[in-house]
């Protein structure tokens, strides 16, 4: 019998997951927001066991919110990606400190 | 052991073993492609809970759409893989130090392994309150939640306005209008009053100044 608990360890297991690629890729500012892409799929998957096992709308509902935002949040940070190659040739975390007094 | 957690081991193994290959492949591309199969496997695993809408909107959306723009902003940025690699060894321990305490201790917190497993309804609950998935949530989405409904879509609006403008380049020597330079002009931007003596017709046809 598949229950609850399957689906929580699932998206623990992913968050992990996804915590330990932030770690390792912090030079590269793609991984960076793809590991936090796999971050909003662990939450999601939370909402959507928990939403089935008691039965509630609210968490199916809030998931299609959190993907409207996930969304919007990626185009826009794709697109500031862009420009920062196009002004500065590079895309490394590291060399990314003209903000440094 | 059913069908259903066979299914579930199965598309939970494979989600998390495309997840592991998001974070160790050193070419973008690659990490792009295993989300896809990441994100693929979820919407399977949530057709298996009977949440058939968000299922297929994350396929058509979700892996359409927005991982297709990563897709395309990865091919289209040049990007050198090799220096970016340099703290991946040094990195790496401390990374499954943290991730294996993090979920250690996620499953410390949840209980798992104490008390009895709590197992999911048999009954969808969306054919006990309404007659598909779809109508449960279309129901409360346009009915309770309205207003954040509009804010998604005022959100998204944003979103279109900010990144037309932040990948929008403007090439030296194109010649384009400037329509506020054309509106903003005077009458004595173009026409010049020029002061000359008035001329008559002579005799002979031909004309002279007076």
């Amino acid at each position: 019998m598949i229950t609850l608990e399957h689906y929580l360890v699932f998206a623990a297991a992913l968050f992990s997951l996804s915590i330990a690629g932030i770690i390792i890729n912090r030079k590269n500012v793609i991984l960076l927001l793809m590991c936090i892409e796999l971050m909003l799929l662990s939450v999601n998957v939370n909402f959507v066991a928990f939403s089935r096992f008691l039965g509630n709308v609210d968490g199916q509902v809030f998931v299609f919110f959190i993907l409207t935002v996930a969304a919007a949040e990626a185009a826009i940070g794709l697109a500031i990606l862009v420009t920062l190659f196009r002004n500065r040739r590079t895309i490394n975390v590291a060399e990314l400190d003209s903000l440094k007094g | 052991m059913n069908f259903e957690l066979i299914a579930f081991y199965l598309f939970a193994a494979v989600a998390l073993s495309s997840a592991v290959a998001v974070i160790s492949f050193s070419n973008p591309v690659h990490s792009v492609l295993s989300l896809v199969l990441t994100f693929f496997s979820t919407a399977c695993l949530w057709l298996l809970l009977q949440a058939e809408f968000l299922g297929i909107v994350m396929v058509l959306v979700y892996i359409g759409a927005v991982m297709i723009l990563f897709l395309f902003v990865v091919m289209m940025l040049d990007v050198h893989t090799a220096p970016q690699r340099e703290g991946f060894i040094k990195h790496f321990p401390v990374a499954i130090a943290v991730a294996a305490v993090m979920f250690a201790e996620i499953l410390l917190l949840l209980g798992i392994g104490k008390g009895a497993a709590r197992p999911m309804p048999a009954a969808d609950p969306a054919l006990v309150a309404s007659d598909s998935n779809l109508h449960w949530i279309a129901h409360t989405l346009f009915s309770r939640y309205m207003l954040p409904f509009e804010a998604a879509a005022v959100i998204l609006t944003v979103a279109i306005v900010v990144a037309v403008p932040l990948t929008l380049r403007r090439r030296a020597g194109t010649k384009t209008q400037n329509p506020s330079e054309q509106v903003l002009v005077r009458r004595d931007d173009r026409v010049r009053l020029v002061k000359m003596a008035a001329t008559v017709k002579s005799d002979d046809g031909a004309q002279e100044a007076k």
